[in-house]
């Protein structure tokens, strides 16, 4: 069955309903019968003409029994497999024009939209239980919050619905009372006479009076007076921003020696009313002063410093006693630093060095021993050299290391000092150089070079030799930074008149690569010459006619760039952009870096250290019960005599074999109390989400003996409380605020209203 | 092996556990404190908390004298030790703190004690300062001593001002001086910590939580009702057709009828207490006074409604002159017709048992022998979902408190708690029973509920917790079948196969009668305590300690062994087979069969 059949199934039924059909179109059932049978007759004739054909012709279905259905009308399209169709009903009616009403009707009905079938039962009933849930739920979530309440709530007390309990007014409670001995009588004497209230507002009279009284004219005043505070204050303000701008010394001297005289005499008055707490003043104005003395020291800002620092600018002296006190100042306002052994504080120490800035690590390695960072540009910069140098180099650096490890618990402060000392030093000799640059070239000028060239080879010899030696004492000091520090400073005064004779004959390769060889111990010495250099790269390189400090310096930077231009692809450590020739050293060099960025922290060594101790803690110790002076003579310097010591001391047995024993990698602690361990949580219990806060609430007494009465009745009081003897009833959407859901549960009550009275007035029979 | 030995060691280390190792499975708890407790932390698998002593170890800033009286040992060593003399009288201005609100600061401590000075006496009076003596400082000026300002001597004496600790009328408290600080008490923590323990202990000393035992009915006990205006009244019903009411004051019956033929299936009272309800075997609802007929007059139903079918259970509505049995299907009746005013039904199956939801009064629970829990609105008169369950589920109860929640009694040994808005994950599943769970009430606080089991105990269970907190059998009860939480929620019932009702302390160590403000006080105390230890595993173990029955034990370790290898099981299968083609399933879904809408 289709949608359409049963559209016209239902224009059929319309139409029954409307019309009184035609009285010879229905056919009787008998009539109905006898037609069918013929018909079937002439569909076999039909079926044998269209088997003749040969052709797949339609086959019509044969009805072989009653129909269930059989139509009134005999327009049942059972058996043929067409449909029927309204225009068919419709043929015989439009012969009559008296019929032309139905026809409308007709024509209505069908151009009216197709009902659709009802869906089943279960599938019906199925979407009534789903809205009819959701509906539910949603009423009942409602009571999430209440519930989320009582989940949460420090204490329940049950029944819920309390009803508050009747206190009788204070009125109540007086009416039937009368005063009757003096003493009360007193007393209501007393509270009459201030109108003391007994009955429920807590105001007297006179109280409410006033608060009545406020009438608009009183306001007015009351505004007024309010305006003219705001306009005296803002008066005020305003002659405080004034007296604040002026610039008069002398006038703000006057204030304050007003005020510093004002102040003394009230310290005064303090100290005849009450000395001990002019004492504390006067300590605490001791205090602020100490405070602002100590943290004004050595500052710039003295009237000495100021004189000093007109003056540097042409006198030495007063330059350096302003360097001086500067140094001074950082070295007192610099905060504390506690020196600690542990290997992560180094660490961050390390961190810090690499963080400042790449000029001080070149100093620092100078200072420090090798610095992998530094050693790398200094080699690389010098690349025969450095090839050269290597195999020397490293044994070297293994030194180095070795000793950076043994002296591994070198407190920082000595780094910190080191730092400030470079800083001090750098701008000390910015200055300097600012000043040999304006100092007039004359000063050196009569140098005579040629007779100096014979001169400078053999300065230059010893000085090598000096510098070899001075590299074996470096190998050799381990610790010891400072004075090495102090022994190097020097150097530079001396290196300097031999690099300037050197300089000048650069000419022949051999002495070239010894040259680079110095050069290069000279770089990690000295960082001047390195500085020099880059600050000379931006000078124009050939100038004859250029002081000849200048040109010295110049030509010593020319040694440099003669160098670099040899390889100019070193230049730039960051991109390295030859890289064949130098693979396996730069690889080397990566290994070393790493060796050395890491050679403060030797595990292993750490690791053994560790365990030693940890087994040196475990081992049980002596116990010793020698009491001094106890049945000999005992005092300052007397200590009990052998024998007795012996006697007393319990000497700890043997414990068992450590199970880590034989396992060099591992530490076991067996610290673990067994008898401990009973009363230890093991686990962390559930509701918190980490081990102090459960230590915390453990910690926290409860007990009346540590708690106050009332912190103590508040930390006690039980989750939930009941009543004995007391009903509790289930929570109901009256006792928390809630509308009912319903006012009946009823379904039924709605269908036949009557029967409620009915059942109310049962109900009272009951 | 320790060392030293215990007879050596002072009195101060035997009595606290040594700091023991610091490592942690969860953290080191004192890195500072123990130097290389953080590295060997990580190390090392141990792991343990603090103990209370340790942590009192650890608040402790500077030594104190031992508390407990010297070993002999050491006791002469502390005496005569070269810091004998560093061992001071409680020092002035930590007595005055003691007093600190009631003295007057500005008053010199020297002037009102002088009277009392003995020089001599100043070594000994020590020991005798109890909390009526105290310590005052006498600052001796120049004129005392000959040497003059330069040296001041002190000097401690007692001091005794009546005002400190002489209450001033007879009804005021007692003055009880005490210092809070927390500097004074390094012992807090141990000293809770033993409290604790002993209040577990106590609590196990007194749990007798039977009270009594109420015999009459000559068949086991089918079903039981609660008056809803009198506690003390109690309805049963038998497997012989018989209705008892009891008295629970006086312990004894007060009314028997013989309601039905056969079995009273179930029985409910009217939400007024005036009547009461029955349904038994031979398919009839009854109604009853709740008072007894006069002298001579027999005892005859209010009504009596025959139905064509067995009803299996009656439940009240909680405002309305409307009940529902259970049968074929859930019938609502008003009270006044005989004819049920709807019908509902989903499924063919027979339903146990019927319940209305106490808050919201149009719900209703019920569930069937076909494994499912359906829920119905009265007011749409249709049913709101089904969910299928494993098993059976025999008897459902709303908690009263909250309105979506009901428990499930199911014969897999289980308890399930459902949020009826998310049938398809219980809320919680409750596991204790080693048999067929036959009946549940919630108490009225809602917190807890109690479970009857065919296993011949009944158990109580917190509403948030899978496991019972309680467990209660005798010898002679036998299968439970049902039980009832009274509504003061203090009490128990149940009734048995046996043909006894049983009345059981809901809290098996409470104190029956009135307590005075001081035992209440430590009550509570306890309790907190109780709660706040009930971690650490020597606590845990004494509280949750049960004697069992030789069945229910063997049961137990039983369930446990086949619970052991059927996860050993799923775990091994999803070891071995492909990734995610094992779906791992939660407990709580595990039970859940479906969800029908």
């Amino acid at each position: 069955m289709n949608v359409n059949q049963v559209a016209e199934n239902l224009a059929l039924s319309h139409q029954e309903e409307l019309v009184d059909l035609p009285k010879n179109y229905p056919l009787s059932e008998n009539e109905d019968e006898g037609d069918s049978d013929g018909e079937r007759k002439h569909q076999k004739l039909l079926e044998a003409i269209s088997s003749l054909d040969g052709k797949n012709r339609r086959k019509l279905a044969e009805r072989s029994e009653a129909s269930l259905k059989v139509s009134e009308f005999s327009v049942s399209s059972e058996g043929s497999g067409e449909k029927l169709v309204l225009a068919d009903l419709l043929e015989p009616v439009k012969t009559s024009s008296s019929l032309a009403t139905i026809k409308k009707q007709l024509n209505r009905v069908k151009s009216k939209k197709v009902v659709e079938l009802p869906l089943n039962k279960e599938k019906i009933e199925q979407i009534h239980r789903e809205v009819a849930f959701s509906k539910t739920s949603q009423v009942l979530s409602k009571w999430d919050p209440i519930i989320l309440k009582n989940q949460q709530a420090e204490q329940l007390v049950f029944p819920l619905g309390k009803e508050q309990p009747a206190i009788a007014p204070i009125e109540h409670a007086l009416s039937g009372w009368k005063a009757r001995t003096p003493l009360e009588q007193e007393i209501f004497n007393l509270l009459h006479k201030n109108k003391q209230p007994v009955t429920d507002p807590l105001l007297t009279p006179m109280e409410k009076a006033s608060l009545q009284a406020m009438s608009l004219e009183e306001a007015k005043m009351h505004r007024a007076e309010l305006q003219r505070a705001r306009a005296l204050q803002s008066y005020y303000e305003a002659k405080a921003r004034k007296e604040k701008k002026i610039k008069s010394k002398k006038y703000h001297r006057v204030v304050k020696k007003g005020k510093a005289k004002k102040a003394l005499k009230e310290f005064e008055q303090l100290q005849k009313v009450n000395p001990t707490v002019a004492l504390e003043e006067m300590e605490k104005i001791e205090n602020a002063r100490m405070m602002e003395r100590m943290s004004l020291k050595h500052q710039n800002s003295g009237k000495w410093a100021k004189s000093k620092a007109i003056m540097a600018k042409y006198d030495l002296e007063a330059r350096q006693a302003m360097q001086e006190q500067l140094a001074q100042n950082k070295e007192l306002t610099q905060k504390l630093q506690v020196a600690s052994e542990s290997e992560e504080e180094e660490g961050g120490t390390e961190v810090e060095e690499l963080l400042v800035p790449h000029v001080v690590n070149e100093v620092q390695m100078n200072v420090d021993g090798p610095n992998p960072w530094m050693f790398r540009s200094c080699t690389s910069d010098t690349k025969e050299a450095a090839t050269q140098e290597d195999p020397e180099q490293l044994p070297e650096l293994a030194a180095h290391e070795v000793s950076a490890s043994g002296a591994e618990e070198r407190p920082v402060a000595e780094e910190e000092i080191l730092l400030r000392e470079f800083e001090e030093r750098q701008s000390l000799r910015k200055r300097s150089e600012l000043n040999q640059d304006a100092e007039p070239a004359s000063s050196q000028e009569t140098k005579d070079s040629s007779s100096q060239e014979v001169l400078s080879e053999l300065r230059a010899l010893s000085q090598k030799l000096k510098e070899k030696h001075q590299s074996r004492k470096q190998k050799a000091s381990s610790e010891g930074t400072v004075p090495q520090v102090q022994r190097e400073e020097p150097a530079p005064e001396e290196a300097e008149p031999l690099l300037l004779q050197r300089s000048e004959r650069v000419q022949t390769l051999e002495e070239l690569e010894e040259l680079g060889k110095e050069d290069c111990f000279q770089n990690k010495e000295l960082p001047r010459p390195v500085l020099e250099g880059q600050q000379s790269e931006r000078t124009p390189n050939n100038r004859p006619d250029a002081p000849k400090e200048k040109k010295e310096k110049e030509q010593l930077i020319n040694l440099q760039n003669f160098l670099t231009t040899q390889s100019p692809s070193m230049r730039s450590l960051a991109v390295p952009t030859i890289i064949e020739e130098l693979e396996d050293e730069e690889e080397r060099d990566q290994r070393q870096m790493i060796k050395e960025a890491f050679a403060g922290d030797d595990v292993i060594r750490d690791f053994l250290k560790e365990k030693r101790e940890a087994v040196e803690a475990s081992k049980p110790k002596d116990v010793d019960l020698t009491l001094p002076g106890w049945g000999e003579w005992g005092g300052v310097g007397l200590k009990p005599s052998a024998k007795k010591r012996r006697q007393f001391l319990i000497k700890a047995p043997e414990g068992p074999p450590r199970k880590d024993k034989n396992l060099p990698n591992v530490i076991i602690s067996e610290k673990r109390n067994i008898h401990a361990a009973a009363h230890q949580v093991q686990v962390l219990p559930y509701p918190f989400t980490h081990h102090r806060q459960f230590e915390r609430t453990i910690q926290t007494p409860i007990g009346s003996t540590w708690n106050t009465q009332r912190a103590f009745q508040k930390l006690t009081t039980p989750k939930v409380v009941t009543k004995p003897g007391h009903i509790i009833k289930p929570i109901k959407a009256e006792d928390v605020g809630y509308q009912s859901s319903s006012r009946s549960d009823l379904p039924v009550i709605q269908r036949n209203p009557k029967r409620i009275t009915t059942r109310h007035n049962k109900e009272e029979k009951l | 092996m320790q060392w030293p030995p215990p007879w050596r060691r002072s009195p101060l280390v035997s009595a606290t556990p040594p700091p023991g190792p610091t490592t942690g499975l969860l953290c080191p708890r004192r890195v500072s404190e123990a130097g290389d407790s953080s590295t060997e932390g990580a190390r090392t698998g141990h792991s343990h908390y603090v103990t209370p002593a340790e942590s009192a170890m650890e608040r402790r800033s500077q030594p104190f004298p031992s508390l407990r009286p010297a070993s002999p040992t050491n006791a002469p060593a502390h005496g005569r030790g070269s810091d004998c003399t560093a061992k001071e009288p409680p020092l002035a201005n930590v007595c005055r703190q003691n007093y600190g609100a009631a003295q007057d600061p500005v008053e010199p401590a020297g002037r009102r004690s002088a009277s009392h000075v003995t020089g001599s006496s100043l070594g000994k009076a020590e020991v005798a300062c109890g909390r009526r003596w105290r310590w005052a400082e006498l600052v001796a000026n120049s004129s005392w001593s000959p040497a003059g300002r330069a040296t001041e001597m002190k000097v401690k004496m007692l001091s005794r001002n009546p005002d400190n600790y002489v209450r001033e009328t007879k009804l005021d408290l007692q003055r009880v001086p005490r210092n809070y600080d927390p500097a004074l008490h390094p012992f807090e923590v141990p000293r809770e910590y033993v409290r604790a323990l002993n209040a577990t202990k106590l609590e196990r000393v007194f749990a007798k939580p039977f009270l009594a035992s109420l015999d009459g009915h000559r068949d086991g006990v089918n079903c039981l009702a609660k008056h809803p205006e009198n506690l003390a009244t109690v309805l049963s019903g038998a497997c012989d057709g018989e209705v008892r009411i009891w008295n629970l004051t006086q312990r004894n019956c007060i009314r028997t009828i013989q309601a039905h033929e056969g079995f009273v299936r179930g029985i409910c009272t009217r939400f007024c207490g005036t009547s009461f309800f029955t349904v038994g075997d031979d398919k009839t609802v009854k109604q009853w006074k709740m008072d007894g007929p006069g002298c001579g007059d027999e005892e005859e139903p209010l009504h009596t409604i025959l139905g064509k079918t067995v009803y299996t259970g009656i439940d009240h509505h909680w405002k309305e002159a409307v009940f529902a049995t259970c049968g074929q299907q859930v019938d609502i009746w008003d009270e006044q017709r005989t004819n049920p005013i709807c019908s509902m039904t989903w499924g063919f199956d027979s339903i146990s048992s019927v319940k209305f939801n106490p808050i919201e009064t149009f719900l209703l629970g019920s569930c069937a022998s076909d494994r499912n829990i359906v829920l119905y609105d009265m007011r749409q008169a249709t049913p709101l979902k089904k969910v299928i369950l494993d098993m059976r589920t025999n008897t459902i109860c709303w908690n009263p408190m909250e309105a979506f929640i009901f428990t499930a009694a199911n014969e897999d040994y289980n308890l399930y708690t459902f949020d009826m808005r998310a049938l398809d994950t219980p809320v919680m599943v409750h596991m204790d029973h080693v048999s067929a769970v036959l009946d549940v009430d919630y108490s009225p606080t809602g917190k807890e509920f109690v479970s009857a089991s065919f296993d011949k105990s009944i158990r109580i269970f917190p509403v948030d917790k899978s496991r019972s907190r309680e467990v209660y059998h005798t010898k002679r009860m036998q299968h439970v079948i049902c039980v009832k939480w009274t509504s003061d929620s203090k009490y128990i019932m149940c009734g048995s196969d046996e043909m006894n009702i049983r009345l059981w302390k809901a809290n098996a160590s409470e104190k029956l009668g009135v307590l005075t403000s001081r035992e209440k006080a430590a009550k509570d105390y306890n309790q907190k305590l109780k709660e706040k230890f009930q971690h650490y595993p020597h606590i845990k173990r004494i509280a949750r300690h049960r004697h069992l029955p030789k069945s229910i034990y063997s049961q137990i370790q039983e369930q446990r062994i086949m619970k052991e290898a059927r996860r050993r099981k799923e775990v091994n299968r999803i070891k071995h087979s492909k990734p995610g083609s094992v779906p791992i399933v939660s407990e709580k879904k595990k039970h859940v069969v479906a969800v029908v809408k």
